[in-house]
């Protein structure tokens, strides 16, 4: 069974999302889809200042069997991406939670952090589809 | 390995399986507007005797002449054993093969093809190759486009001193794709184009520069200058060369401060005879950092679980059966026959052979220029160093000079007037290392009579008949 932090908030493309405070929030992809991926050779992340549409393409997580896209679940400004990811990929199997972080965003609508998936929506969605 | 095509029977079983009437019914989904009609333009089955005198003739129109045509295919020295080898039973078939299917012989191959074609233009990586050097252009496009993330105009500069067939193919391919196409002009004194003329794109969004080497003309470009001039102003240099060419220039991963960034062309000249125009193949290389960008197969050398050395088709998460519509291409082959030879030709002729085989190519076009510039209203256009071509006005239209040269068995090049209108009555000639001094005294015969009988004053006095 995967692992879905209680304080994090979730998106169906299975990207987890945490608040920092100040309208910005740090994305993620959850332990749920890193098994589903297998083991991560190469990421790929969007530039710093880019500014990001919810449910838009803004990333791509490549494992040894596909290419996958990163749907942000948020709309707004792209302000840090994780570059450690460049040269250890297989942080994002090793810790999706916490050193495999993807990008932070500064939120065009602070109140959008409230209105995503909590984690039992998550668990729910997840058991669905695995039915 | 054997090709059996389903039988009727076999249809019939598969279809009743999958519960659907006929073939048609499997395309139900498709909507008419947007299916095929009837193909009209084939004719009629013909007997494998009557093909082959049919195509026997059309090889014919072909042979005999000696050539001074180059314009993107040339005629090269290809040693016997190259085809030799490379129609041995275990590499011909104009088939290549999926992975499943590849043997670890013809992996290793294109793992040294790729090798060699690497060191050749000083690049880091290789694919297995592409369908032929126009393609490969638009491919290398498409690619810089997608890796430059900097960029957001998607805007591409293309000198009009690039192969015009590339430049149309490279707009049927990206045009329905959101590219943009700003034709660079060049110096019509000199040929190449200057790099100060592109300061008037400083400041704007620039996502490539297109840099040939040599360009269509033959002319060497200032790729220093131009290879900084993208990097100074966020583009990525993209570069289209003749792989024989880099045997003697500077190779494109070491141009200006930084190198290019993908460079691609045209593999004919390695060991691909001219044979009516195809099959050649494209070659695309680039930086390591845009690997991930690049289309078609890429072959990997890996150890198994006992430790032997094996090789196999690496990095496809990309590619469309992964990707479908979002793959960095459509393109999951190669020319593997085409690669087969390049490969064999290389390794024969070795870094060597081929700066050998560039340098008397160099010399005799030089040869021949010399002797044509002899001809009164002959002379060069363009005041720069050239590889392999030149171009040269002539005194008389182009078009009737080279048809009086084909009616005696000389291809004496390239009417430039069609693609360049000002231009005017030039050709562009070429001499490889395969014309002797003798053919070429014997093109500049000719050509001397067929101006002269067009330039002089005609005897006011009629012939009696």
């Amino acid at each position: 069974m995967s692992t879905v932090p209680s304080e994090l908030k979730y998106v169906k493309t299975h990207e987890w999302i945490r608040d920092e405070g100040g309208g910005v929030v740090t994305v993620g992809i959850t332990d749920h889809a890193q098994k589903l991926l297998g083991d991560l050779v190469f990421v790929e992340l969007p530039e710093v200042g880019s500014q990001i549409q919810a449910e838009s393409e803004c990333a791509v997580v490549e494992s040894v069997k596909a290419a996958s896209d990163v749907y942000s679940p948020v709309t707004g400004e792209i302000i840090a991406v994780n570059a450690d990811l460049a040269d250890a990929p297989e942080t994002i199997n090793e810790d999706p939670y916490e050193s495999g972080w993807l990008f932070k965003v500064q939120l065009a609508d602070p109140e959008e952090y409230e209105r995503l998936m909590d984690a039992d929506a998550y668990i729910q969605l997840c058991a669905a589809e695995n039915e | 390995m054997p090709f059996i095509p389903h039988t009727a029977d076999d249809v019939r079983r598969m279809l009743d399986a999958v519960g659907v009437a006929d073939l048609d019914g499997l395309f139900d989904e498709i909507p008419p507007a947007l299916r095929a009609g009837e193909l009209t333009g084939v004719p009629p089955g013909m007997a494998e005797m009557e093909v082959a005198g049919l195509l026997g003739a059309r090889a014919r129109e072909d042979a005999n002449a000696v050539s001074f045509l180059g314009a993107g295919a040339y005629e090269h020295h290809i040693p016997a054993a190259v085809w030799q080898l490379a129609t041995r039973g275990e590499f011909y078939s104009a088939y290549t093969p999926y992975q499943a299917e590849a043997s670890q012989g013809t992996l290793q191959l294109v793992y040294e093809y790729q090798s060699m074609i690497t060191a050749l233009l000083a690049m880091d990586v290789s694919n297995a190759s592409l369908y032929d050097g126009a393609s490969a252009l638009a491919e290398a496009v498409l690619m810089a486009v997608r890796a430059n993330r900097r960029a957001k105009s998607r805007r591409v500069l293309m000198p009009a001193t690039v192969h015009p067939a590339y430049r149309r193919v490279v707009r049927s391919i990206c045009s329905n794709q959101g590219i943009a196409l700003v034709e660079l002009p060049y110096c019509t004194a000199c040929g190449n184009v200057v790099p100060e003329s592109l300061e008037r794109f400083a400041g704007e969004d620039v996502a490539a520069l297109v840099v040939p080497q040599p360009n269509f003309f033959g002319v060497i470009e200032d790729v220093d200058a131009l290879t900084d001039w993208a990097h100074a102003h966020g583009a990525l240099a993209v570069t289209v060369v003749n792989p024989l060419a880099a045997s003697v220039l500077a190779p494109p991963g070491e141009w200006g401060a930084k190198g290019a960034d993908i460079a691609c062309g045209e593999g004919q000249p390695l060991g691909i005879p001219l044979s009516s125009g195809g099959p050649y193949f494209g070659f695309l290389c680039c930086r390591e950092e845009l690997v991930r960008q690049m289309p078609g197969r890429i072959v990997g050398r890996t150890v198994d679980l006992e430790g032997r050395t094996g090789y196999t088709l690496t990095l496809q998460a990309r590619e469309q059966h992964i990707r479908r519509s979002k793959a960095t291409s459509n393109i999951c082959t190669n020319q593997g026959l085409m690669v087969t030879a390049a490969t064999i030709h290389m390794a024969l002729l070795g870094a060597e052979g081929l700066a050998r085989a560039a340098g008397a190519c160099h010399a005799n076009t030089a040869a021949l220029v010399a002797r044509l510039c002899e001809i009164p209203g002959v002379e060069p256009l363009f005041d720069r160093p050239v590889f392999h071509e030149r171009a040269l006005r002539l005194p008389a239209p182009a078009d009737e000079v080279l048809r009086s040269l084909a009616a005696h068995n000389v291809l004496g090049g390239y009417a430039l007037g069609g693609d360049y209108p000002e231009l005017g009555d030039a050709i562009l000639v070429c001499a490889t290392e395969v014309r002797t001094a003798a053919e070429i005294d014997q093109y500049a015969a000719k050509l001397g009579r067929v101006i002269a009988a067009r330039t002089q004053a005609r005897c006011p006095v009629p012939p009696k008949i």
